[in-house]
């Protein structure tokens, strides 16, 4: 009976498998010929061309564009319409009297957007890795609700910043529920989105809320990794709690803090749709990034020129700060890689 | 026999799908896509109720419309049509700013001459300097500028409403005094927009043009007006959260702020009559007011909205003599309380409200005081790029970026970047 269920089963598996064999059968009848031209060691590139077709049709093509946009001017969207080639705009974004005063430059809201992301970049990642370590550290003990909490501060990073914007808005608005919540207990109203001394700081809070989670959780992993043993033996050594932190825990998380602190910079230097959503970039220029100047430079100039050419070249400029932080990032995480080897 | 069987059934099967293919295609409707923006259902629901009637009329035509938000229309569709995409017709209000892309719809339409005599005017508006015969749209509604009181607050301080002529000082003035007496947050508001600065503006005795007709934006009268902005922005007769709100030449209007009875003096424009009819309702009484007046004039801008056409074909044309006929933009104009943009347009406005009906009669009764500096201005496939700059830089110079000699010069700066990086040079 046995044996009977057992060649049932084998002739059906057979059965499903004809069309895999045909599927197969048709692939090696186009693989055969390409591998004897170009070698079974050439075979793996082969493999990897429909994934960079893609990349290339949807990242390398578009940075090209964006490169020679960058070097053409006029309202034109189509290259054949274009004034090529051109540093126009790139004279013109670096034209300044003195880079330290945005007034001074012809493209002052590039200025104005590059000294922002430095203060929001600098701020942000600072407080964000402070609070972190903080929240991991707290959540790496045993509380009580230790999963709710992880769940809750975690929460924040699934959110669109779209949403997270308009949570914040309703919230920090002059009519707001904080406002409201500051004039029941007598207070006054504060502009925490339209005053420019506040409005800086409320999106630093806003977007450290937002993406804390994210990186609590790689600092809660390289809490977790640091061997228990080390902790015994400082505890046995009557160490203090403050020198176990600053001289066990610190220096084992340092690779975790490294790799928050280049993935936050990137983030950071990136931000707009939340900032967008939360203030407009305002009041005046105070809480506009780089990002929103390129947005508003190329394609949301509200019937001005659209000037791509000048959003295309501001773009380069970002693009090379990005390039330079995921380099340090692949620096960094190659040597931790080969000390790991090493060890 | 079989044979003959299987050729015949297969004769008879060829000929039966070439019969359902032909008849597929010559009965396959005509899509026109239009790309509307609407002040909200008011306005929205009209336009999609004459569309479903004339879809249901002209089988050969299927009209899709696409209701998007105002910002698509400012932003998204000169990109679309930029990369020779975008819909058959259009709800523009940067009217001369996109013309490059306006279809001549002229051996389409009916009875050209009809839009000549209806429209005339405003048919300028839409086509590239030096052409006089063009037809590209029509006029969906004309807006004037202009400010609203809150009637309701003037009575309870006993302040007397100023009349025609009063300054717009003088109108501050009397704001403040209201907002003291009623505890009002607020004593004016005012859309931040650039268009709406510029009515003021000429009244105060700006010009915008030179000798040549070139843009101009900075002088005496421009002055005037944004630094009379920037001191009642600094002296809280106007509130920095509205235009500090967002940044650059971003539109903003406070209605909300308007709606909950927190502003005594709004300025803004026509358009806002359905829309305050419907919001504020019963709350308090509105009334819309003359145009304050300068040393030059009392003026407000005019302006509106178009649709135009970007594809001339017999259906764009079909559907735009539809949409443009007296009895469908009587209809639309009577529902959506505003200004018609026809010049022979007999309009029975579907509304009891006091106030709206006030509002139109003020706002109607404006149009023959408008400044030809400001016929002038609106007409100027440019003058975006003067409105933006006024509006990004005055925003600027409120919060504490810049002092108003620098905003000033920097609003110079920008129409002529921005002209440069148009034209070359």
């Amino acid at each position: 009976m046995e044996n009977i269920r057992n060649q049932t089963k084998i002739f059906f598996l057979r059965i499903l498998n004809i069309p895999f064999a045909f599927l197969m059968q048709a692939i090696d009848l186009i693989m055969w010929p390409i591998q004897k031209i170009i070698g079974v060691r050439n075979m793996p590139y082969i493999f990897l061309l429909p994934n960079l077709i893609f990349f290339g049709l949807f990242v390398i093509i578009p940075l090209g564009a964006n490169f020679f946009f960058s070097l053409s001017s006029g309202d034109e969207l189509l290259f054949a319409e274009r004034e090529l080639p051109t540093t126009k705009q790139y004279d013109q974004l670096f034209d300044c009297e003195s880079y330290l005063n945005p007034n001074t430059c012809t493209e002052d809201f590039f200025w104005r957007g590059v000294y922002n992301t430095i203060f929001f970049v600098v701020f942000q990642v600072g407080l964000m890795i402070f609070f972190s370590v903080l929240t991991a550290v707290i959540l790496n003990k045993k509380i009580i609700g230790r999963g709710f909490f992880r769940s809750v501060f975690f929460f924040p990073v699934l959110l669109s910043p779209v949403v997270v914007g308009l949570i914040w808005q309703w919230i920090l608005l002059k009519n707001g529920a904080f406002n409201a919540i500051i004039e029941s207990y007598g207070g006054d109203k504060v502009s925490f989105l339209t005053d420019p001394s506040w409005a800086m700081a409320s999106v630093i809070f806003v977007s450290i809320w937002a993406h804390m989670g994210f990186y609590t959780l790689i600092v809660l992993a390289g809490l977790q990794a640091i061997p228990p043993n080390l902790y015994e033996a400082a505890e046995m050594d009557g160490t203090s709690r403050e020198r176990i932190f600053f001289r066990i825990t610190l220096p084992l998380l340092m690779p975790n803090l490294l790799v928050v602190f280049i993935l936050a910079s990137i983030k950071g230097v990136q931000t707009f749709d939340e900032i967008y959503v939360l203030t407009g970039g305002g009041p005046g220029t105070s809480t506009s990034l780089i990002v929103q100047y390129i947005f508003t430079t190329g394609f949301a100039s509200s019937g001005s020129v659209q000037n791509f050419g000048l959003a295309a070249a501001a773009s380069m400029v970002l693009g090379v700060v990005l390039l330079f932080l995921t380099l340090m990032q692949l620096y960094f995480s190659r040597n931790k890689e080969s000390k790991h080897q090493e060890i | 026999m079989i044979f003959k069987f299987i050729l015949k059934a297969i004769s008879v099967a060829l000929v039966s799908f070439s019969l359902t293919l032909i008849s597929a295609v010559s009965f396959a409707a005509t899509d026109v896509r239009i790309m509307w923006y609407g002040d909200g259902d008011k306005e929205n629901v009209p336009i999609a109720a004459q569309i479903d009637e004339f879809n249901a009329a002209n089988p050969d035509i299927n009209v899709i419309l696409d209701i998007v938000p105002y910002d698509a229309i400012m932003n998204t569709l000169p990109i679309q049509l930029a990369a020779g995409e975008g819909p058959d017709i259009a709800r523009v209000t940067d009217l001369g700013g996109l013309n490059k892309y306006y279809a001549d719809i002229t051996p389409y339409v009916a009875d050209p001459s009809y839009y000549e005599k209806s429209f005339g005017p405003f048919l300028n508006w839409y086509r590239k300097p030096g052409d006089t015969t063009s037809i590209h749209g029509f006029h969906s509604t004309m807006t004037v500028t202009g400010p609203y009181v809150n009637k309701t607050l003037f009575e309870q301080a006993g302040v007397d409403l100023l009349g025609p002529g009063a300054t717009w000082e003088e109108w501050a003035a009397v704001s403040i005094e209201v907002a003291e007496k009623t505890g009002t947050p607020i004593p004016m508001a005012w859309d931040r927009s650039g268009h709406r600065v510029s009515g003021p503006a000429i009244s105060m005795g700006a010009k915008y043009f030179d000798s040549n007709g070139d843009p101009k934006l900075v002088d005496d009268g421009l002055k005037a007006m944004t630094q009379m902005l920037y001191d009642w922005h600094q002296a809280g007769t106007m509130s920095k959260d509205l235009w500090g709100s967002v940044s650059g030449s971003k539109y903003h209007a406070p209605n909300d702020w308007w709606n909950a009875a927190e502003v005594v003096f709004m300025m803004s424009g026509s358009w806002q009559i359905g829309r305050f009819a419907n919001e504020v309702g019963d709350d308090f009484d509105w009334w819309a007011v003359p145009a304050p007046c300068g040393p030059a004039a009392c003026t407000g801008m005019p302006g509106g909205n178009a649709l135009l056409a970007f594809n001339a074909n017999p259906a764009v044309g079909k559907v735009m003599d539809y949409l443009s006929s007296k009895e469908q933009l009587s209809s639309f104009i009577g529902q959506v309380l505003a200004i018609p943009g026809h010049l022979d347009l007999q309009v029975d406005y579907q509304t009891d409200d006091p106030n709206a009906k006030h509002a139109l009669n003020t706002f109607a009764g404006a149009v023959p005081t408008i400044d030809q500096v400001a016929f002038d201005l609106q007409a100027h496939v440019d003058n975006r790029i003067m409105f933006n700059a006024i509006i990004s830089r005055l925003g600027q110079a409120i919060v504490g970026e810049m002092t108003m000699e620098e905003a000033w010069a920097r609003m110079d700066e920008d129409v002529e970047k921005q002209l440069k990086e148009k034209y070359g040079g």
